[in-house]
């Protein structure tokens, strides 16, 4: 130990946002250092490539710095350089898990702007489908956050319905995680026939099965020892941070834009808005399974509400927005996105940019993780819900 | 570690041991097909027959993975003393599946119906370089391409669909004055001007038979399977075309039969008054169109005192007041 | 005189009597620690709405454990370069070969066992936790900071549950009044009440300590819940992070063989190890417990007995891993420290008592 008598060693930074004086803590023999250890970009706990640098004293972490960027593949530029319907295929993929959300608001920004009535029977269809993919995003998040915590069945169980969902609306848009299935002015085409029976039959099955959930993970006393009081977010920090969706609301926040700023005809369906108590991982979780009830029930009132009529409109061969700028906010699964588009009146726009939910959700993260144990780190990573491609973009 | 009470522990065996015992969800995948729907996009099929090489989809496709080649032909002119015209002809059209990334965004706009999306999935590589498919590969896979799936009763009908009601439609009508016209002076000649009615309007329902033709458990043509498989053809290429083959030779027969079952004109008649008959409502049926708000006040207790969740009563309630609503409305009409 | 004490007493000399010693302890370790891995396979998948190994070998894929090690033998073994080699080459077979050794004293059925110590219980458990010393070397040795906590981990949560594991087994000792492993099962065919003999499992009279060693069993072998040494959500796969091919597989042999040799251990102290019922005696023998005379179909009977109750407790041990998460490394002490040995120490106390009582 005679190495460590020096009180503060330089560490050369083998990357951006590594620490380079490392404290020395204790007395003579005694002395320890805090260990950095480099969480990621290629770890299970971070489901992508996020990077947690954080400081270590014993398996508690003294300081956790994200690190992003890793996937970050210019989706803003790439956006300025496409006609609207390309960026649909493109948004699809910059969080991959809500495809069908994201390639709405560049429906909804662009179709505001064009001030173009869409017909009904495509917006309740609309609706229908961003519940549906809604449910699939919050499945894969139930399924990771425990896996993460050690228990692997309900991931197995969460794919079991993710494929029946899937399986549902491959049958009508062609697509299992990118839908492309929207376009300026409506959708590309109409539901097949027999969906909405299978979608009806689908929701009950699902609605049944979400108790196993309730039953595997929520009462159970390992899970709950696990994240009760575990990276708790106070609903003033949470805003302040930005933070949204899931997250958001398990802090006691009931916000929401289908309800605060209604799109499509989310005014005229009860929208259930879940809320937590203590904003910790807990809450966040429980406040994603009821998430997924809430939405079933949206999709049931959906089910009776459908009108007949056609689903999209007849479009220039060329869309070309007019000149203007307009942001748009919708309530993606992961929070809420924003699309402020700016056009000179082109057929690509002339920037847009993206608020993405899980970028401002991934902010909090420092504050939610000092001082907390190393395997606490995995709990806080998991329950405040993000994907890597929506953060680096 | 908190005061455990232990029922959550053992709740949670419960559901895993439920699951032990019942049936798992696992397709075997080689050994078990997966059941994909008509529009998965697996793979871009190519009608190479039908592209004028107009070049829209390789300058709309967002990853620049179509590349097509073309020469310009003369054709000599129709008429004699007509001018010569030009027309192009596809030398290369080849997909790299390596960059594609399956928006679609080709077969969408393809303004002459080349380009089709086929279920297709298994033509995975070794090696990187062997996705790029050339026409030929291309034009195989149009043999995998399923018809496109019948839409929802809420939607509106293609232009090609309406169009073949409507012709339909008239044909009834012409073949209905036509008997009329027949039964009223019973002993005149107009008979023969009935029966060439009828005749006239027999194309027209005919077509509008075709399409309801549907062959139903669709059986492999094991003489065309037989036939490809010696040629060389992979299995489920010459599967697919087994199938088509199939499907060809039953409605060959199937028409054949009805063909066959009348001759003259009552057999003329009979498919015509059928087929608007099961046509024609449908439309309608969408015309009622009931304001939706108002809640059907006695469906709504009933659920509520089944313990029902208030919303789904009320989604129920409303639901059940624009079925009656329907129902008086559709019975005013026929009234 | 049974076949295998025809076997044993017909050879010349304890020297020939090795590989006899050794046949069973590697029949037993290898195809037993087989079927064990294979069972998991099959139902971790069912409970999970899944298949499973369905292709190697035909069968439902049977054999699809020997697949993997023929797998594991071709992979490339790497060294990480500031590993320490020596160490980091020799921290599997340090870990494989204790958890080998305790298969010496268990006995699998009537008179087939390969050694009857006095002290067998003893012998057992000491020789179990020789096991750490693999895992941690292992750990420090791969020059990772993910395999060091987990090493780390590992040992801390082995001195944990060593002191309720040795407790619970304690009162077993007390109460069969002996340490021999055969004569346990014995005493379980002798059970006496107030001078009345009836047979009994002791897992009758000592529910709660059966608890309690099967807990601290599953946490000294780091299965789940209390897998934090591996954790592979957090540590990566903890003090395993590095290991590849052979010596990747002789861990996972490792953890199969301590899952097999604690269930058997557990069905020995707790479950009136090859009988079917404490003191009601197997078809075709004469005697009870370790006189036990068989013939060779009751010999069999009796392994065959003793090997259900092994499955039935891997299957539970299984059955706990698909439905729980993992605990966290303070809980999992703190569970130790403030409950199970306390409840340890009640255990045994209640036990010395109620065997000065009755």
């Amino acid at each position: 130990m005679s190495d460590l008598d020096v009180r503060s060693v330089t560490v050369p930074a083998t990357a951006p946002g590594e620490s380079m004086a490392v404290e020395l803590v204790g007395d003579g023999d005694f002395a320890t250092q805090d260990m950095t250890l480099s969480i990621g970009p290629q770890h299970p706990a971070t489901h992508g490539v996020l990077r947690v640098v954080i400081e270590l004293d014993g398996e508690r972490i003294m300081k956790a710095t994200p690190v992003i960027g890793y996937m970050h593949r210019g989706f803003e530029k790439l956006a300025e350089y496409r006609d609207y319907r390309q960026i649909m295929a493109l948004t699809n993929r910059h969080d991959w898990l809500s495809g069908f959300n994201n390639e709405l608001g560049v429906a909804l920004v662009a179709e505001k702007m064009l001030e173009m009535e869409v017909p009904e029977r495509a917006q309740w269809i609309r609706m229908l489908i961003a519940e549906w993919g809604r449910i699939l995003n919050h499945l894969m998040f139930t399924g990771s956050f425990t896996l993460e915590l050690g228990a692997i069945t309900p991931m197995f169980y969460a794919f079991r319905e993710r494929e029946d969902i899937q399986h549902l609306l491959e049958s009508a848009t062609g697509g299992r995680l990118h839908f492309t299935y929207n376009q300026v002015g409506g959708l590309k085409i109409d539901l097949p026939k027999g969906f909405l029976k299978r979608s009806r039959e689908l929701s009950a099955l699902v609605r049944k099965r979400l108790k196993d959930y309730d039953d595997l993970v929520l009462g159970n006393e390992i899970f709950l020892a696990r994240t009760k009081h575990v990276g708790s977010l106070p609903p003033d920090v949470a805003l302040s941070f930005g933070v949204t969706g899931p997250t958001l609301q398990a802090a006691g926040v009931a916000e929401d834009s289908r309800v605060t700023e209604p799109y499509l005809k989310y005014d005229e369906v009860d929208v259930p808005v879940p809320v937590g108590e203590n904003g910790d991982a807990f809450d966040r979780f429980y406040v994603l399974l009821r998430r997924m009830a809430a939405s079933l029930d949206i999709i049931d009132q959906i089910h009776d509400n459908i009108p007949s009529g056609p689903v999209n409109q007849k479009l220039p061969k060329i869309v070309k927005v007019p000149e203007g700028e307009c942001y748009l906010r919708i309530e993606n699964p992961l929070g809420q996105l924003g699309y402020y588009l700016v056009s000179d009146g082109q057929k690509n726009p002339w920037r847009l940019k993206m608020r993405t939910p899980s970028f401002s959700n991934i902010a909090a993260i420092p504050y939610m993780l000092e001082g907390v144990l190393l395997p606490d780190l995995i709990a806080v990573l998991g329950s405040v819900f993000f994907v890597v491609g929506d953060v680096d973009r | 570690m908190p005061a455990a009470t232990g029922l959550g522990l053992l709740k949670g065996l419960g559901v895993t041991l439920k699951h032990m015992l019942r049936p798992a969800v696992t397709q075997q995948y080689p050994h078990e097909r997966p059941d994909l729907a008509p529009r998965t996009r697996g793979v871009i099929a190519l009608m190479d027959e039908n592209c004028t090489v107009c070049m829209l989809c390789s300058r709309e496709c967002p990853d620049w993975c179509i590349y097509i080649d073309s020469h310009k032909e003369q054709v000599p002119p129709k008429n004699e003393g007509g001018r010569a015209r030009t027309r192009n002809v596809l030398d290369r059209f080849a997909i790299d599946f390596a960059l594609c990334m399956y928006c679609g965004i080709c077969v969408e706009v393809c303004p002459f119906d080349a380009l089709f999306w086929s279920p297709e999935f298994e033509y995975s590589t070794y090696d990187i370089d062997e996705l790029l498919h050339e026409k030929e590969k291309l034009r195989e896979w149009m043999d995998t391409v399923p018809p496109p799936p019948p839409l929802d009763e809420g939607a509106v009908q293609p232009k090609e669909v309406t169009d073949a009601i409507d012709k339909a439609e008239k044909a009834r009508e012409k073949a209905l004055a036509a008997t009329q016209a027949k039964a009223a002076p019973a002993e005149a000649p107009a008979g023969d001007g009935g029966g060439a009615a009828a005749a006239a309007a027999a194309p027209a329902p005919a077509a509008a038979k075709k399409e309801e033709i549907h062959v139903d458990d669709v059986q492999i043509d094991q003489e065309t399977f037989d036939k490809l498989i010696a040629e060389g053809q992979s299995e489920r290429m010459a599967r697919a075309k087994a199938k088509a083959a199939y499907v060809r030779k039953e409605k060959a027969r199937i028409r054949a039969e009805q063909e066959a079952a009348g001759g003259g004109d009552a057999a003329a008649e009979s498919p015509a008054a059928e087929a608007p008959a099961e046509a024609a409502p449908e439309p309608k049926q969408a015309e009622v169109h009931v304001e939706a708000g108002e809640i059907d006040q006695e469906t709504y207790d009933q659920l509520i005192a089944e313990g029902k969740s208030e919303r789904i009563a009320r989604s129920k309630a409303k639901a059940a007041y624009v079925r009656k609503k329907k129902a008086e409305l559709q019975g005013g009409d026929d009234a | 005189m049974t076949a295998a004490e025809g076997l044993l007493t017909g050879l010349p000399n304890v020297w020939a009597q090795i590989p006899f010693m050794i046949g069973i302890m590697l029949g037993m370790a290898m195809v037993v620690s087989l079927v064990v891995g294979y069972m998991e396979h099959k139902v971790m998948a069912h409970q999970q709405a899944r298949l499973g190994p369905m292709e190697a070998g035909g069968f439902h894929g049977w054999a699809q454990l020997v697949a993997d090690g023929i797998k594991f033998v071709q992979k490339e073994d790497i060294i990480p370069r500031n590993a320490d080699a020596k160490v980091f080459s020799m921290a599997p077979g340090i870990a494989l070969v204790p958890a080998l050794l305790i298969f010496l004293v268990i006995p699998l059925g009537p008179r087939v066992w390969a050694l009857d110590l006095r002290s067998g219980l003893f012998y057992a458990l000491a020789i179990g936790s020789i096991g750490a010393i693999g895992l941690l070397a292992g750990g420090w040795a791969s020059a990772n900071k993910f395999s060091l906590i987990g090493a780390i981990r590992g040992v801390a949560q082995l001195i944990a549950y060593e002191l309720p594991l040795i407790l619970a087994a304690a009162a077993v000792a007390v109460q069969a009044e002996s340490l021999s492993l055969v004569e346990i099962v014995t005493a379980q065919a002798e059970f006496t009440i107030q001078g009345t003999t009836i047979g009994i499992p002791f897992i009758v009279p000592q529910l709660l300590g059966f608890g309690i060693f099967f807990t601290a069993s599953l946490a000294e072998l780091n299965r789940p819940p209390f897998d934090m040494p591996i954790a592979d959500s957090e540590l990566v796969f903890g003090f395993l992070t590095e290991y590849t091919g052979i010596k990747f597989a002789m861990f996972l042999l490792t953890e199969y063989a301590g899952m097999v040799a604690m269930s058997a251990l557990m069905a020995v102290l707790y479950l009136g190890g090859w009988e079917i019922w404490p003191g009601l005696g197997l078809p075709g023998c004469e005697g009870v417990g370790g006189a036990m005379e068989c013939g060779l179909g009751g010999t069999l009977l009796g392994v065959g007995v003793m090997m259900g109750k092994i499955m039935a407790l891997s299957f539970v041990m299984v059955w706990l891993r698909v439905t729980y998460p993992r605990l966290r490394e303070d809980q999992l002490q703190k569970f130790s420290w403030l409950v199970l040995i306390p409840l340890s120490l009640l255990n045994i106390a209640v036990v010395a008592i109620g065997k000065v009582v009755f």
